[in-house]
C-alpha cells in the first residue's frame, strides 16, 4: 500500500470537525503533524504490546519506542504475532520493532531490551505518552510513581498521560491515567486481588492437587537440595528440575496430571492469556493514545473494564483518586528552611507550622531514616541525627516524608534550604 | 492534549498549594513510607526487640521474640524479615535464623502463618504479622504443620512434645536432628 493511501482514511478524521470535538480544536495539517512528531512509549512487547504496536503505527504515530525485558518463548507464538518460530529466544522488543518497522513504512521504532527501571526521569521525560501493556502490579507502580513524581508546574510537557491496558483470560481493562490529576494505579490498589496463594502447610504435609506439588518442589525441595542455586524461572533446567521432583511426589501421594507445562505455569505464575481479549484491550488503549495526542475526540474518563466471560458486559467509570493515595494523594510541598536548622529544630518547626503541625513525627529520605521514633532500637540508632544540621544530613531540594500517628496520612516535603 | 494541562493548572489554583517546582531528587517509596508508619505503630511488649543491621533500611530488620509464658519460655528466637518495594501488596518474608523444634516452623526456617501468605491484605501491618508470630508460640498448631514430627508429637502426646521442646531448646537432638540451642 502506498504511504498516503495507508493514511486517507486517518486524515479524513483528522482534518474535519465532528460533533465531538473540542471547540478550540483546529483539525488540519498541524493536527497531522502534531501526531506524526508525538514520540509515544510502549511498555511491553508481549500480548498486549504486540497490538499496540501494531494499532499505533497503522494509528500514523511514525516515532515509537518499546520497552520489554523478555525474550521470545515458544508459547507465545500462538498470540504474539509479530515473533515466528526462528525468533525463539531472542529479545521481544528487537524483533517486535523490526517486524513491525518492515511491514509500516515510514514508522520508526525503537526498541530497549532491559527493565523500565533501568531508565531514569530524563528517559520517560522525552515521551508526550506512556502506553502499557504489562502482566505486573510491581512494574505498573513503578511506572506509575515514576510519572506522578515527574509532573512539574513550571512544565506543562512534564505530565505524560499514562494508558494501561491489562487483560486476564477473558477479562480486560483499559484506562486513563493523567498523573497527579486523576486517579492513579496506587489509588485502586486493593481493586487487584493478591493472587491466591495456597497454605504452605497445605503444600508441606498434605498436596491434593498437581499444583501444590509443584509448590512443594519450588518452595521446599528447591531449597531444602539446591539452597545456593538462585532459583531462574527462565532457566530450563531449574524447570526441568522443579518438574521431576513434583512428579515424584505427585506419584508418592497418587496425585496424576503433573506436567511440565503446569510446572512452568505455575512457577512462573502464568495467567491463561486470550488473544483476542488482548485485541479488544490493546485497540482500547490505542485508541486512546491517537485522541489524547491529536485532541480529534474527547477521551476515556477513565476506567472501562470489560467482561467477556459470560456474553460481553463493558462497563466505563470516573476511577476517583484517592485523597491519601501514597503515590499521588500527597504530592511534596516544598517547604523552605534554614539549613544549619538541625533536625530537632525543624521538628519542633513542623510541630507549630500551622499546616502541618505534628507532634510525634518520624522522617525518611529515599536512603535515610532521619529520625525515627518507633521502635526504640531504631530510635536510640537515628538518635544522634537530631542534632545534625539539615545540610549535613540532606541536599537542598531533596524530598523528605514525614508520618505522624496523630494524622492517617503522611507528609511529604520537598526541603529547600534558604 | 489540548485541555490537560489548564486543567491541571486549575487543580493546582484551587489547592493554592505551592507546588512541587524545583528539580525532582528521589522520592520515598510507598513502600518505605508505609513501612515508617507501621513501625511506628507497633505494639512490642516486653518479650519483642528488633535490631536493623543498616538503620537507613527500614525494608530489612530482625524480630527476637522471647516468649515470657507457655511451652517455649526462656527462649529467644531470631526471625528476619524481609519487605520489597511492593509491600503491602505483597506480605512480608518472614524467616527463622535458628533450627528450632515447632510445628509450624520447619529446620529451613519457613513459617507457616496464614497472614504471610494466603490471608495476606494490604490492609494488614507490621504489628498484625508481629502479633501472629508472638501467638505461634503461645499455641502451636497441630492442624497446620511445617514440621510434621513435631505437630505429630504435639497431638499425640502433649508432655512428649513440652520434653522435646526442652531439649531442643537446650541444643540437644529429637529423633535424630539436633536443633540450635536457644535459651537465653
Amino acid at each position: 500500500m502506498a504511504t498516503a493511501d495507508r493514511w486517507t482514511h486517518l486524515y479524513k478524521v483528522l482534518s474535519k470537525s465532528g460533533p465531538f470535538s473540542d471547540p478550540d480544536w483546529v483539525p488540519g495539517d498541524e493536527t497531522i503533524k502534531s501526531l506524526e512528531e508525538s514520540k509515544i512509549l510502549v511498555i511491553g512487547a508481549g500480548g498486549l504490546g504486540c497490538e499496540i504496536l501494531k494499532n499505533l503505527a497503522l494509528s500514523g504515530f511514525k516515532d515509537i519506542h518499546v520497552i520489554d525485558m523478555d525474550t521470545i518463548d515458544i508459547s507465545n507464538l500462538n498470540r504474539q504475532f509479530l515473533f515466528r518460530q526462528s525468533d525463539i529466544g531472542k529479545p521481544k522488543a528487537e524483533v517486535a520493532a523490526a517486524f513491525v518497522e518492515k511491514r509500516v513504512k515510514g514508522v520508526k521504532i525503537t526498541p530497549y531490551v532491559g527493565k523500565i527501571q533501568d531508565k531514569d526521569e530524563g528517559y520517560y521525560m522525552q515521551f508526550k505518552i506512556v502506553v502499557c501493556g504489562l502482566d505486573s502490579i510491581e512494574a505498573r507502580r513503578w511506572i506509575n510513581s515514576t510519572l506522578v513524581g515527574m509532573v512539574d508546574m513550571d512544565n506543562p510537557e512534564s505530565l505524560k498521560p499514562l494508558i494501561d491496558g491489562g487483560t486476564e483470560g477473558f477479562k480486560g481493562q483499559a484506562r486513563v491515567i493523567l498523573p497527579s490529576l486523576t486517579s492513579c494505579i496506587e489509588c485502586q490498589l486493593d481493586m487487584h486481588a493478591p493472587r491466591p496463594a495456597v497454605p504452605l502447610c497445605t503444600i508441606a504435609t498434605i498436596p491434593r492437587q498437581p499444583q501444590h506439588c509443584i509448590e512443594w518442589a519450588h518452595q521446599i525441595a528447591w531449597q531444602d537440595k539446591r539452597k545456593d542455586d538462585a532459583f531462574d524461572s527462565d532457566d530450563m533446567e531449574h524447570i526441568g528440575w522443579v518438574y521431576n521432583a513434583a512428579l515424584e511426589r505427585s506419584k508418592e501421594f497418587n496425585i496424576p496430571g503433573v506436567t511440565f507445562q503446569m510446572a512452568q505455569g505455575v512457577v512462573k505464575n502464568i495467567i491463561p492469556a486470550i488473544a483476542s481479549t488482548n485485541a479488544v484491550i490493546a485497540a482500547a488503549t490505542t485508541s486512546e493514545a491517537l485522541k489524547i495526542a491529536t485532541s480529534c475526540n474527547p477521551f476515556l474518563e477513565n476506567y472501562m473494564m470489560y467482561a467477556g466471560e459470560e456474553g460481553v458486559y463493558t462497563y466505563t467509570f470516573e476511577a476517583e483518586k484517592k485523597s491519601d493515595c501514597p503515590v499521588c494523594g500527597n504530592l511534596a510541598r516544598k517547604l523552605t528552611v534554614n539549613g544549619d536548622f538541625t533536625l530537632e529544630e525543624f521538628i519542633e518547626m513542623l510541630g507549630e507550622r500551622p499546616e502541618a503541625q505534628l507532634k510525634k513525627p518520624s522522617l525518611r529520605t529515599e536512603e535515610k531514616t532521619l529520625y525515627q521514633r518507633f521502635p526504640p532500637q531504631l530510635e536510640e540508632q537515628t538518635r544522634a541525627n537530631l542534632k545534625l544540621k539539615l545540610r549535613d544530613l540532606l541536599t537542598s531540594g531533596q524530598e523528605v516524608a514525614v508520618s505522624d500517628p496523630a494524622y492517617t496520612i503522611d507528609f511529604r516535603f520537598q526541603l529547600v534550604f534558604a | 492534549m489540548l485541555k490537560i494541562w489548564s486543567m491541571k493548572q486549575q487543580q493546582q489554583q484551587a489547592e493554592n498549594a505551592e507546588g512541587a517546582a524545583g528539580k525532582k531528587k528521589k522520592k520515598v517509596t510507598a513502600a518505605q513510607l508505609r513501612v515508617q508508619r507501621d513501625l511506628q505503630e507497633l505494639t512490642l511488649g516486653n518479650t519483642m526487640k528488633m535490631a536493623f543491621p543498616d538503620k537507613d533500611d527500614i525494608l530489612n530488620f530482625t524480630l527476637t521474640i522471647e516468649p515470657d509464658e507457655g511451652m517455649y519460655k526462656g527462649g529467644s528466637f531470631v526471625f528476619t524479615f524481609a519487605v520489597n518495594q511492593n509491600f503491602p501488596h505483597d506480605p512480608p518474608k518472614v524467616k527463622c535464623t535458628q533450627k528450632i523444634y515447632h510445628p509450624n516452623i520447619d529446620l529451613e526456617g519457613n513459617v507457616c502463618l496464614n497472614i504471610l501468605r494466603e490471608d495476606w491484605k494490604p490492609v494488614l501491618n507490621l504489628n498484625a504479622v508481629i502479633v501472629g508470630m508472638q501467638f505461634l508460640f503461645l499455641e502451636p498448631n497441630a492442624s497446620d504443620p511445617l514440621n510434621k514430627e513435631a505437630a505429630e508429637d504435639l497431638r499425640q502426646n502433649r508432655d512428649m512434645f513440652k520434653r522435646n521442646i526442652r531439649a531442643s531448646m537446650g541444643g540437644g537432638s529429637v529423633r535424630g536432628v539436633q536443633f540450635d540451642k536457644v535459651l537465653r
